[in-house]
């Protein structure tokens, strides 16, 4: 899929300033995530997975470098981030978390009803619209989140491991749910994640992070076709092979990242 | 498969009696917290009667009850009551409003906070109270130098605790704000005041407390009415079945608030 680059990272650094020495974060980023993608940014913890997605949501300030989120029209935010596991906020109502963007921008009410209506729809939560948070459990939670991302149909969608708290059958289930939305809506999408497997179903490209300083250490293709199943990569030698492949790298990192 | 429903049904009885058990204890204790204010009053009355306590000071609950009788039909009960309630309603409002909007700002920007909490940390500690004969001299001793003096004991504890209200938002939920382009206006009535809520509440739940303490104390001291007044007169008298009546009045009064606070806790609160 040769796309045209979406979102384009430039030499991007960042420092975080302490008086008892300070710690490069990510040193000297550079990427480029085509139209329509989806990546995956896997690495250990502290690697700078999570900062990297931060600067890009705009929740923080790069120290070095730059970025760009190509757009074509004006209507349309830039981004939104699907949040880990505590991003739904809890005095609203589901159909409210959905909308929150939509109704952020002051857009018309018809059109967010419609719009909330849609997501709601698409994630199975109609049932629990006027529900608040507190009686959802956890992977619901996580759909008010995606839906409401979606919803707000922004250039690029940014996912901070958002199925990082959820046992393992359900995050099968809201793995494969994300990737039939995603096949409709075809956006850009950078998803974090320490899963292997997680990644491997879901990218068009995986980019392998090491820490300390976070840099990006390998990058790896899937180009196994879509719609996938979770059956279908366990099954695939070739999807083995590149797991393996996946936690060599990685196995350096992280025991480099405990000394 | 006989042999399995027949075990199946044995369990089913076992637990029912166990549930039946249980349901009984816990009438028993729901019994309990009702019996145990009558059990208090009825020792009282014998003890009382029987001359265990001096009736001089302790006058048996019954007469309490007549006295009562007797204000409410004479219509001194309506007029002092009355007083009370209006000043206590006014002096805490008057305190609330200005803790919660101060308390907000403190909470959302910081050089304000740091401007403002020491100048509260350093009045908060001194009784309103104790400003009294100050505050009459400044406000006369009509209703306002009462409402004053209730209003500046409310606003600390709303105050506080409106500022710790928005401290502790979840600092993942101003992310998704910030995330999600919301505006100053939104940002407050969308996230900071909702977050804000619940601890905000609880220093309203405290300024209610301290309202009702602070209004007895106000009107024993430059008053001619309020049940404050009644309570002081009547124990310079020596009327002690009217003093008893006045301290009885507070504790109603105070719970009465409590529970409509609670109420308009779980209104407000609906998602917690």
């Amino acid at each position: 899929m040769e796309g045209k680059p979406k979102i384009t990272v430039d030499g991007l650094m960042k420092a975080f300033y302490k008086k008892q020495g300070s710690v490069i974060a990510l040193e000297d980023i550079s990427l480029t995530v085509d139209e329509g993608e989806f990546v995956c940014l896997v690495g250990p913890s502290g690697c700078g997975k999570t900062t990297l997605l931060r600067i890009l949501a705009g929740l923080e300030q790069p120290s070095v470098g730059s970025f760009t989120i190509a757009t074509e029209t004006n209507d349309r935010p830039l981004q939104s981030m699907v949040f880990q596991e505590r991003g739904v906020i809890p005095w609203l109502t589901v159909r409210e978390n959905v909308a929150f963007g939509l109704k952020m921008r002051n857009l018309p009410k018809a059109f967010i009803t419609e719009r909330t209506d849609f997501y709601l729809k698409k994630t199975g939560l109609e049932r629990f619209a006027s529900l608040y948070p507190k009686e959802l459990s956890g992977g619901m939670k996580q759909r008010v989140s995606i839906a409401r991302a979606f919803a707000n149909d922004p250039e690029i969608l940014l996912m901070d491991e958002p199925f990082g708290a959820l046992d393992e059958q359900n995050r099968f289930i809201l793995q494969e749910e994300l990737l039939s939305i995603w096949a409709e809506t075809k956006k850009t999408v950078l998803f974090i994640t320490h899963s292997i497997d997680e990644a491997l179903l879901l990218s068009d490209r995986i980019l392998l992070m090491g820490a300390q300083p976070g840099k990006i250490i390998e990058e790896i293709i899937i180009d196994k076709p879509r719609p996938r199943k979770m059956e279908d990569v366990r099954k695939d030698p070739e999807m083995a092979a590149k797991f393996i492949d996946i936690w060599r790298h990685l196995q350096e990192e992280v025991l480099k990242s405990r000394e | 498969m006989k042999t399995s429903e027949l075990a199946r049904n044995e369990s089913f009885e076992v637990e029912q009696r166990e549930w039946k058990l249980r349901q009984r204890k816990d009438h028993g204790k729901q019994l309990l917290t009702i019996v145990s204010p009558l059990f208090l009053l009825v020792l009282w009355e014998v003890m009382s009667r029987t001359g265990i306590l001096d009736i001089r000071f302790f006058p048996p609950p019954s007469t309490i009850v007549q006295t009562f009788y007797d204000m409410v039909m004479s219509g001194v009960m309506a007029k002092h009551v009355g007083v009370s309630l209006y000043r206590i309603f006014i002096g805490f409002l008057a305190g609330v409003i200005p803790g919660i909007i101060v308390g907000l700002l403190m909470g959302l920007y910081s050089p304000i906070r740091h401007f403002v909490q020491p100048i509260v940390m350093a009045l908060m500690p001194i009784p309103t109270l104790a400003l009294l004969p100050i505050i009459i001299i400044l406000f006369g001793i009509g209703d306002l130098s009462k409402v004053v003096t209730i209003a500046g004991s409310v606003f600390f504890p709303v105050v506080i605790n409106t500022a710790a209200g928005v401290l502790n938002i979840d600092k993942i939920y101003l992310d998704v704000a910030n995330n999600y382009q919301t505006n100053q206006w939104n940002f407050f009535f969308k996230i900071a005041l909702p977050g804000a809520l619940p601890v905000m509440l609880e220093g309203i739940q405290m300024g209610q407390a301290i309202a009702l303490l602070t209004i007895v104390a106000a009107e024993m001291m430059g008053a001619t009415s309020g049940i404050g007044y009644l309570i002081w007169t009547s124990y310079k008298a020596f009327l002690l079945p009217e003093m008893y009546v006045g301290l009885i009045l507070i504790s109603f009064f105070g719970y009465l608030f409590s529970l409509i606070l609670r109420a308009l806790q779980n209104k407000l609160l609906p998602w917690r």
